[in-house]
């Protein structure tokens, strides 16, 4: 693999629930160290293309391609493995557990120590946990979370709960890092401080796939941009290309023939 | 006072089987939010392998004080492979279905588990041999004999391991994961069959040690003995709060007390009416005035927190 070639690329994924058509046809590519933005209208299958990517879904047709591997249908934890981490839309943390536990769960996939080694608890298991401990300790500060980390993940505020779900993802140390509208509930403090968190990230080489409602965010961060509509992609592009795309206009504002 | 210390000593003893048998209920349900109602035959099979390895050792010469870790350790892995196969053929086929279908097989799994227990070591009563000197110690009144004294000390040993294990260690952390959101789980890697496998196999090697136990302790054992035992121990999990690991054991331990004060006084209080020949209703009394009280239990969180 060179570093020329896509992480991500996506051969004509469909998929069907039903009769209903909630992607088809949708390729596209990610290339390493950039930050990828996937816009659209609510519905428009935004939210399906990443769990499709993260296997929670199984594409009814199509294939794609991560770090030079195909899958077609991949297992969560498989996914996980080779690199994919994400966060969701509707915030998903395990909230009876402290801010800690939950990025050491991140550390869960890098790690080995089975069911001897935690009745037995000898030396490496031992270290094995300090380590993770200290890993999921700067992660915690690596995204701005000051409280201790004996706080039960219910307890953070809703900034602090996104963030922490971001440590979560970052813990399993991922080449791509998914979004799911980070952003969303964030007043504009947030976002910029957000915004600055995404770019370190970046430069700390893990590729971004962003999907946003905050089209000032997606303009200001993305380096490239792919706008779906209808479960079909109508343009992709630079920031600027995309926002003078006809069809792009016409998506978000009406208008058109359709 | 005698007689009320003795029923204490008795009721911690046989709380701490229940304590036992009720975390296994409870981590199922915590995980699954299934109730595992095969629970308790998973308890009886491993009363009788114990009871059938360490009768076959006692018969080769083997020394009483190796044959019982011994036969101990192979009820304990004879359980886990039971519970992992338990799982593996009756629920995970049925994860994405109704509940009440998993549900049904759970009591499937409990008639078949039962029936094959009386085909194999048929129908009649096995005595359990002596193997220690089983002395009696009198504190203030009241006797405990040595097997009470093992029993309590290992349940409660075997109790604290656990609850290292689930909150202190990397396969406890991935277990309440899944427990809280296994879409989740899964997305940081937690590969949830597996910990889902892990939490029958741990449930089913804490249901073979309160089977030798009880068995050890009655000096008893017999096919139909998971039946009542489970329903118990299912009434100590409901009543400290199902899902709840503490829960569980409070749960048991005060079930234990319950009931043999209940033996102990109610009787006389009634002049003769609900007796100690009525012990085993007040268990289930308790269960009725939970579910009507308190459905979630002592320590249980309310209902909504759980979906």
């Amino acid at each position: 693999m060179t570093a020329t070639t896509p992480l991500l690329q996506l051969s004509s994924i469909g998929k069907q629930f039903g009769g209903l058509s909630a992607l088809s046809g949708v390729s596209l590519h990610i290339r390493r160290g950039e930050i990828y933005g996937l816009i659209g209208p609510n519905g428009a299958g935004k939210t399906t293309l990443f769990n499709v990517i993260t296997g929670l879904y199984q594409a009814s047709s199509g294939e794609f391609q991560f770090n030079g591997n195909s899958y077609q249908a991949g297992k969560p934890h498989v996914l996980a493995q080779a690199g994919i981490a994400r966060t969701f839309q509707n915030i998903r943390l395990f909230a009876n557990l402290t801010a800690l536990e939950n990025v050491m769960i991140g550390r869960h996939l890098r790690t080995r120590a089975g069911v001897f080694g935690a009745l037995l608890r000898n030396r490496a298991t031992r270290n094995e946990e300090r380590a993770i401990t200290r890993r999921a300790t700067e992660l915690l500060h690596y995204v701005g979370i000051d409280k201790p980390g004996q706080t039960l993940a219910k307890h953070l505020s809703y900034g602090e709960q996104r963030r922490l779900e971001i440590a979560r993802a970052l813990a399993t140390e991922p080449l791509l890092l998914a979004l799911d509208e980070p952003a969303a509930g964030m007043n504009a403090t947030e976002t910029e401080s957000l915004k600055s968190l995404l770019q370190t990230i970046r430069t700390g080489g893990i590729t971004v796939l962003l999907i946003e409602h905050d089209v000032k965010l997606i303009m200001g961060l993305c380096d490239r941009i792919a706008v779906l509509d209808y479960g079909k992609k109508i343009a992709e592009g630079v920031p600027e290309q995309v926002r003078k795309d006809a069809a792009v206009i016409a998506a978000y504002l009406g208008g058109g023939n359709e | 006072m005698e007689i009320f210390l003795q029923q204490i000593i008795n009721g911690l003893v046989q709380g701490s089987v229940y304590a036992l048998v009720a975390l296994g209920y409870t981590m199922v349900y915590g995980i699954l939010g299934l109730i595992n109602f095969a629970h308790g035959e998973v308890v009886m099979v491993g009363a009788m392998l114990a009871l059938s390895a360490l009768t076959a050792m006692l018969g080769w010469g083997v020394p009483p004080l190796l044959a019982l870790p011994l036969s101990l350790i192979l009820a304990i892995l004879g359980c886990m492979a039971l519970g992992y196969s338990i799982e593996r053929v009756a629920y995970r086929p049925l994860r994405h279905a109704p509940r009440l279908a998993p549900l049904i097989t759970a009591i499937g799994v409990s008639i078949v588990l039962q029936n094959l227990a009386m085909m194999i070591w048929g129908r009649q009563y096995h005595a359990f041999p002596q193997l220690i000197d089983n002395q009696s110690h009198l504190i203030g009144g009241a006797i405990i004999n040595d097997i009470q004294i093992i029993i309590f000390v290992m349940a409660l040993a075997i109790m604290a391991s656990l609850m290292v294990v689930v909150h202190r260690t990397r396969l406890g952390r991935a277990m309440r994961a899944v427990a809280e959101n296994q879409h989740a789980a899964q997305l940081m890697g937690v590969d949830i069959n597996r910990v889902i496998s892990v939490t029958f196999m741990l449930g089913s090697a804490l249901a073979a040690v309160a089977g030798l136990m009880v068995s050890a302790n009655y000096g008893l054992a017999h096919y139909y003995m998971g039946f009542l035992l489970g329903l118990k121990a299912f009434t100590a999990a409901v009543l400290g709060g199902i899902g709840n690991l503490r829960g569980a054991m409070l749960g048991g331990l005060l079930l234990g007390l319950i009931e043999s004060l209940g033996a102990g006084y109610i009787g006389d209080m009634t002049g003769g009416f609900l007796g100690s020949n009525y012990q085993d209703v007040f268990a289930f009394f308790v269960l009725i005035a939970v579910l009507v009280f308190r459905p979630s239990g002592l320590l249980g969180e309310r209902i909504a927190e759980r979906a």
